[in-house]
C-alpha cells in the first residue's frame, strides 16, 4: 500500500521543488500550486474510508537500514486515518485561506516551504509504525513550528514565541525519545503494532513508570498541558492560518495521538489513568479560567484550545479504563470505550470550530486591524456572514445544540459521571469531585465562547484610523464557512461520521470494543443527568458572562510572580548566566589551552580506561625486524620534531612540520599502503598552502627568554608514550578475532580490486557519506565565519 | 623587493595540466588500484591552489567562474542521492552494484554506481577545499 508512504514524501518533494525551481515565481500567488499537495492528499486519504471502515489496514515496510532494525514502516488504521484526514482536510482549507491572508509582497516561498515541511513531518507522525521514524518526525514538526511562528522574524514577540515553543516542545520531544528506547530495551522491537502486543509483559516490567512519564511528558509538552502549556498563548505570534492548522487543528494533536497510540499498551496502569486523567481535567479547568481573563483573541483561542485538549485528554484517560482486567466486561467496558469514542469525536468537532474561528479572527484582524476584544464591539452591521460563522463555532465550543459540540460535550459528562461506577484504583474518592470540577470548567467554556461573539460583534462600532469594516473576499471566507457547515452537518448526521471513521478508529484503539449501544449518536436523550448538566452551565454562564467585570476579579489571586511564564523566563536567565559563567573560565582564546585540553582528555579517558582495562599489554616477538631504512626514517622525524622546538622562526616549524608529513607518507610507501602514502602526500601539500595562508594572521612570533614549561613537557611525553602503547598493543591484543579476511573478497561482493576504496565506497558507504557532509558543514562553517562575521559598529538587523 | 613570479608561473601553465590529468587518472583508477574521489578531489583542489598561488585569486576566478561553494553542495547532493538511487529498486540505503559491460573502445568495462558516489566524494572535497582557502585569503 503505498498511498501512505507517498503521502508522507510528496510534501517534501513539492517543498524541494518550490525551492529548485519556483524560487522566483512571481506569475500568480504561489499557494494556488501548493493548495493541489493537500487536496490530492485528502482525496488519495479518502479513498481508504470505505476500506478501513470495513475493519482492513494497510502496512508498508521499506527497508532502510536493515542490520540495524531500522525500517521505513507506515501503517493505516482508523485512529491515524482520522489524523491523516484532519492534516490534510483542514491543510486543504488553510491554504486556500493564506493565499487571501498573505500578500505577494511577503516571503511567500519560505511560508509555503515551511508549511509543506511541517504537512509532511505530521503525515509522518501519525504514519509511522517505528519508532524512531516516529521521533524524527515528530521533531521535525517541533522544528517546522518554530520556522512558522517565527515567519514574521523581525518582531520580538514572534522570535520569542518560537523560542520557547521549541525549547518546551523538544525538551519533552527528548524526554519521549528516552521513553522509547527504553520500550525497546524491554520489548526488542521498535514497531509499535509490537509492542501493543507485548502489552503484558511491559506492565509487569520494573520500567514501567518511567517509560510511561517519558512518553506522557513528550505528549504533554506537545499538547500544552498543564504546567507546559505556556508555549501556545506566545505561539500566537505566527500568521493566523498557521495558528488555525499547527496550533489547533494538527500539531498540538500529535500529544493526543500518542496518548491514543499507547493506551492499548498503558490502558488499566494506575499511573497512566491518574496521571492522563488528573493533568487533563486540570489543564481544561485552568486554562478555560484563564482563557476569560485575555483582552487578545488570539489569546483567548489558544487558552480555549488548551482547555479543550485538556478535555480529549481526560476523556482518553477514563477511556484507558476499559483495558483493566478487573472491571466487569459487559456494562463497564461499554462505558469505557464509550469515552474513547466520545473522545475522538469531539477531536473532530474542536477542528471543525475552532479552525472556523481562528479563521474569523484572522479575518477581524486582517479587515479591522486589531485582535484586541477592548477595542472591537458592533461589527454585525459590517460583517454578517463573518458573525454566522463566528456564532456557529463559538455555539458549537459552548456545547449548544445545533452544533457538533454539544454532542459530544454530552458524552464528556456521560464519561465523567461514570467514574462512579469503577471501584478500583480508588476512583470513588473522586467520583464525585472529577464531575464537578468539569462541570465548572464547562461554565468558564461557556463564558468565554460568548465573549467572542458577544464583545466582537455586538455593543458600539470603535472607529479606527486602519479599519476597513467589511466582509473579507469570498476566498477568504470559504474556508471558515466549509468547517462552520461541517459543525452543523455532523450535528445532525453524526452516524455517518460515526460509522466511517469514528468506529473504525476506537476498534483500532481497543479491538474488542462493543460499541453497539453507543456507536450511534442520537440527538436526544430525554431529561438526563447530562442535559441537566448543559442546562446548568448555559444558566451559571450567563450570570458570569453579564457579570464578568466583577468576576475578573478573582484573577487577581494569583501572583504575576509564580506564573509559568515567569519561570520559564527566570530558567532561561539562569541558564544563560550559568553557561556564560562557565564557559568564560575554560574559552581563554589560546589555541594551546585548547590543545592541552585536548590531550588531557586523550590522556584521562583513554589512557586511563585502557590502563585499567589492562589492555596496554603487548609481546615484541611476533613483530616484524625493523629495516635499516626504517631507522633512518623514524630517527629523522625525531630530529625534525625536536627542531621545531628550538625554530627560531615560524616558518623553519612549518617546514619541520611539512618534512614530519611527508616522512610518515615515506613510512606508508614501506609498509606498501600506497593508499595511504597518497591521501598523506596530498593532504599534507594542501594543509602546508592552507598553513601558509593563515600566516598572515598569526601574531608576532614571541622572541621572549625561554622557560622551560613542565606541564606541557609532561603533557606531551605522556600523549606520546600512550599513543606508543596503544600502537603496540593494538597489533598484539586479540581480544576477538579479526575481520579483515571478509574484506578479502571485495571483488566479488563489490567489484573492486582495491580493498580500501571498497570499504570507503560500499562497505562503509554510510560513514563516508557522514564524513562527507561533515567535511561541508565544515567548509561552510568557514565560510560563515569569514564572510559574515560582526564588524564593529555595524548596525544590528533584528529589533 | 619585487618578487619575481615569472617562473612559476610559465612552470604552473604546464604542470597544472599534468596534475589535472593525474586528479582524472586517480579518480578513475580509484576501483582497482590506489586513488578515488577522495584523493582525486584533493589533487584537484591542489591543482587549483597553485593556480592561486602563482596567478592571482581575481584572474583565475575570471577563467573559472565557478561557485566552489556550489560545487561542493552539488557533491554533498550527490553522496545523498545516490543512496536514495538504490532505495528506488528497493535495495537498502546506500546499496552500490556493479555490472560488467562490453563497450566498443573500452573492450570490457567494468560499470559501477560507486562511481556516481565517488564523484559526490570528489565534487565535496573540491568544494570545500577551495571555498576554505578562498575564504581564508580573501580576508587578508
Amino acid at each position: 500500500m503505498l498511498t501512505i508512504n507517498i503521502a508522507i514524501i510528496l510534501p517534501f518533494l513539492a517543498a524541494m521543488f518550490i525551492i529548485i525551481f519556483l524560487r522566483n515565481f512571481r506569475q500568480f500567488h504561489i499557494g494556488w500550486l501548493v493548495l493541489l499537495i493537500p487536496g490530492l492528499l485528502f482525496f488519495l486519504i479518502f479513498q481508504h474510508i470505505p476500506a478501513i471502515a470495513n475493519g482492513q489496514t494497510f502496512t508498508n515496510q521499506f527497508n532502510w537500514i536493515p542490520s540495524y532494525n531500522i525500517n521505513f514502516l507506515t501503517y493505516l488504521d482508523g485512529l491515524n486515518m482520522i489524523f491523516g484526514l484532519l492534516i490534510t482536510g483542514i491543510g486543504t482549507l488553510v491554504v486556500l485561506y493564506s493565499i487571501y491572508y498573505l500578500s505577494t509582497d511577503q516571503s511567500l516561498i519560505s511560508f509555503y516551504i515551511y508549511l509543506l515541511l511541517f504537512m509532511g513531518s505530521m503525515l509522518g507522525v501519525v504514519f509511522s509504525d517505528h519508532l524512531m521514524m516516529l521521533y524524527v518526525f515528530w521533531e521535525l514538526t517541533s522544528i517546522s513550528s518554530f520556522l512558522l511562528i517565527a515567519y514574521w522574524y523581525q518582531r520580538k514577540g514572534s522570535r520569542y514565541g518560537a523560542r520557547k515553543a521549541l525549547m518546551i516542545t523538544v525538551l519533552g520531544g527528548f524526554a519521549m525519545l528516552a521513553g522509547f528506547l527504553m520500550l525497546y530495551v524491554v520489548t526488542g522491537t521498535f514497531s509499535i503494532r509490537e509492542i501493543i502486543d507485548s502489552s503484558a509483559m511491559i506492565k509487569s516490567h520494573p520500567l514501567l513508570l518511567p517509560i510511561i512519564s517519558l512518553i506522557l511528558l513528550g505528549a504533554f509538552t506537545k499538547s500544552a498541558q498543564f504546567p507546559f502549556h505556556t508555549w501556545l498563548p506566545d505561539a500566537m505570534e505566527a500568521p493566523t492560518p498557521i495558528s488555525a492548522y499547527l496550533h489547533s487543528a494538527t500539531m498540538v494533536k500529535a500529544g493526543i495521538y500518542i496518548i491514543a497510540r499507547f493506551t492499548p499498551v498503558f490502558g488499566g496502569v494506575e499511573f497512566w489513568f491518574w496521571a492522563v486523567t488528573s493533568v487533563g481535567l486540570f489543564t481544561l479547568f485552568w486554562a478555560s479560567l484563564t482563557a476569560i481573563r485575555q483582552t487578545d483573541l488570539k489569546a483567548l483561542l489558544a487558552y480555549s484550545t488548551v482547555s479543550q485538549l485538556g478535555f480529549i485528554i481526560t476523556l482518553f484517560g477514563i477511556g484507558s479504563l476499559s483495558f483493566h482486567p478487573n472491571i466487569h466486561v459487559d456494562t463497564n467496558t461499554i462505558l469505557y470505550t464509550q469515552a474513547i469514542f466520545a473522545a475522538l469525536f469531539h477531536l473532530v468537532n474542536h477542528s471543525t470550530f475552532k479552525g472556523a474561528l481562528f479563521m474569523i479572527v484572522g479575518i477581524i484582524d486582517y479587515q479591522i486591524g486589531t485582535r484586541d476584544l477592548r477595542r472591537l464591539g458592533g461589527l454585525i452591521a459590517f460583517m454578517p456572514i463573518t458573525f454566522t460563522i463566528a456564532l456557529i463555532g463559538s455555539f458549537s465550543m459552548a456545547g449548544l445544540p445545533p452544533f457538533n459540540g454539544f454532542l459530544s460535550k454530552e458524552m464528556f459528562f456521560t464519561a465523567m459521571l461514570s467514574l462512579k461506577e469503577f471501584n478500583i484504583f480508588s476512583v470513588e474518592s473522586v467520583a464525585t469531585l472529577f464531575p464537578v470540577i468539569a462541570w465548572i470548567a464547562s461554565i468558564f467554556t461557556f463564558v468565554y465562547s460568548m465573549m467572542i461573539v458577544f464583545q466582537t460583534f455586538f455593543g458600539t462600532y470603535k472607529e479606527h484610523p486602519t479599519a476597513n469594516p467589511k466582509e473579507p473576499p469570498f476566498g477568504m471566507l470559504l474556508p471558515p464557512i466549509t468547517l462552520g457547515l461541517l459543525v452543523i452537518l455532523i450535528f445532525f448526521f453524526p452516524n455517518m461520521l460515526s460509522d466511517y471513521i469514528l468506529k473504525p478508529a476506537v476498534y483500532s484503539v481497543f479491538a474488542t470494543a462493543n460499541l453497539e449501544p453507543f456507536g450511534t449518536i442520537t440527538l436526544w436523550h430525554g431529561f438526563s443527568k447530562e442535559l441537566m448538566m448543559t442546562i446548568g452551565v448555559v444558566l451559571a454562564g450567563v450570570t458570569i458572562f453579564l457579570l464578568r467585570s466583577y468576576f475578573k476579579k478573582i484573577y487577581i489571586l494569583f501572583p504575576q510572580m509564580l506564573s509559568f511564564d515567569t519561570i520559564y523566563n527566570r530558567s532561561l536567565e539562569f541558564g544563560d548566566w550559568f553557561a556564560k559563567e562557565i564557559t568564560n573560565r575554560y574559552m581563554t582564546g589560546y589555541l594551546r589551552h585548547y590543545m592541552a585540553y585536548i590531550f588531557l582528555v586523550f590522556m584521562v579517558l583513554l589512557g586511563g580506561s585502557l590502563y585499567f582495562l589492562d589492555a596496554f599489554s603487548f609481546t615484541t616477538q611476533n613483530d616484524q625486524s625493523v629495516g635499516p631504512f626504517s631507522w633512518i626514517l623514524a630517527g629523522t622525524i625525531a630530529i625534525a620534531g625536536m627542531s621545531i622546538i628550538f625554530a627560531q622562526s615560524r616558518l623553519t616549524a612549518i617546514v619541520f612540520n611539512g618534512y614530519i608529513g611527508f616522512a610518515i607518507a615515506m613510512f606508508f610507501v614501506i609498509f606498501k599502503a600506497p593508499d595511504l602514502a597518497l591521501t598523506q602526500l596530498v593532504v599534507e601539500t594542501v594543509t602546508t598552502a592552507l598553513f601558509l595562508l593563515c600566516y598572515y594572521f598569526l601574531p608576532e612570533w614571541e622572541k621572549v627568554p625561554r622557560r622551560i614549561n613542565w606541564v606541557n613537557i609532561i603533557i606531551s611525553i605522556s600523549v606520546g608514550t600512550i599513543f606508543t602503547l596503544i600502537a603496540l598493543s593494538v597489533n598484539s591484543g586479540r581480544l576477538f578475532d579479526s575481520i579483515s579476511t571478509f574484506y578479502e573478497h571485495a571483488d566479488e561482493l563489490a567489484g573492486g580490486n582495491n580493498i580500501v576504496n571498497t570499504i570507503l565506497g560500499d562497505f562503509r558507504a554510510f560513514d563516508t557519506m557522514l564524513e562527507v557532509i561533515v567535511l561541508f558543514i565544515a567548509g561552510i562553517g568557514v565560510y560563515t565565519m569569514i564572510k559574515f562575521k560582526q564588524t564593529k559598529g555595524a548596525s544590528k538587523i533584528e529589533d | 623587493m619585487k618578487i619575481n613570479e615569472v617562473i612559476l608561473q610559465t612552470v604552473t601553465r604546464v604542470v597544472v595540466f599534468i596534475i589535472l590529468t593525474l586528479a582524472l587518472y586517480l579518480f578513475f583508477s580509484g576501483h582497482n588500484a590506489p586513488g578515488g574521489g577522495f584523493i582525486g578531489g584533493l589533487v584537484l583542489a591542489s591543482s587549483l591552489v597553485l593556480l592561486f598561488l602563482a596567478f592571482n585569486i581575481e584572474t583565475i576566478k575570471q577563467g573559472i567562474p565557478v561557485d566552489f561553494k556550489l560545487v561542493a553542495a552539488t557533491g554533498a547532493a550527490i553522496v545523498l542521492l545516490t543512496g536514495f538511487g538504490a532505495t528506488l529498486f528497493g535495495q537498502p540505503f546506500l546499496t552500490q552494484s556493479f555490472a560488467y559491460f562490453e563497450l566498443p573502445f573500452f573492450g570490457t568495462t567494468e560499470l559501477t554506481t560507486v562511481t556516481i558516489f565517488e564523484t559526490g566524494v570528489a565534487l565535496a572535497v573540491l568544494g570545500v577545499v577551495v571555498t576554505i582557502i578562498l575564504s581564508i585569503s580573501e580576508d587578508v
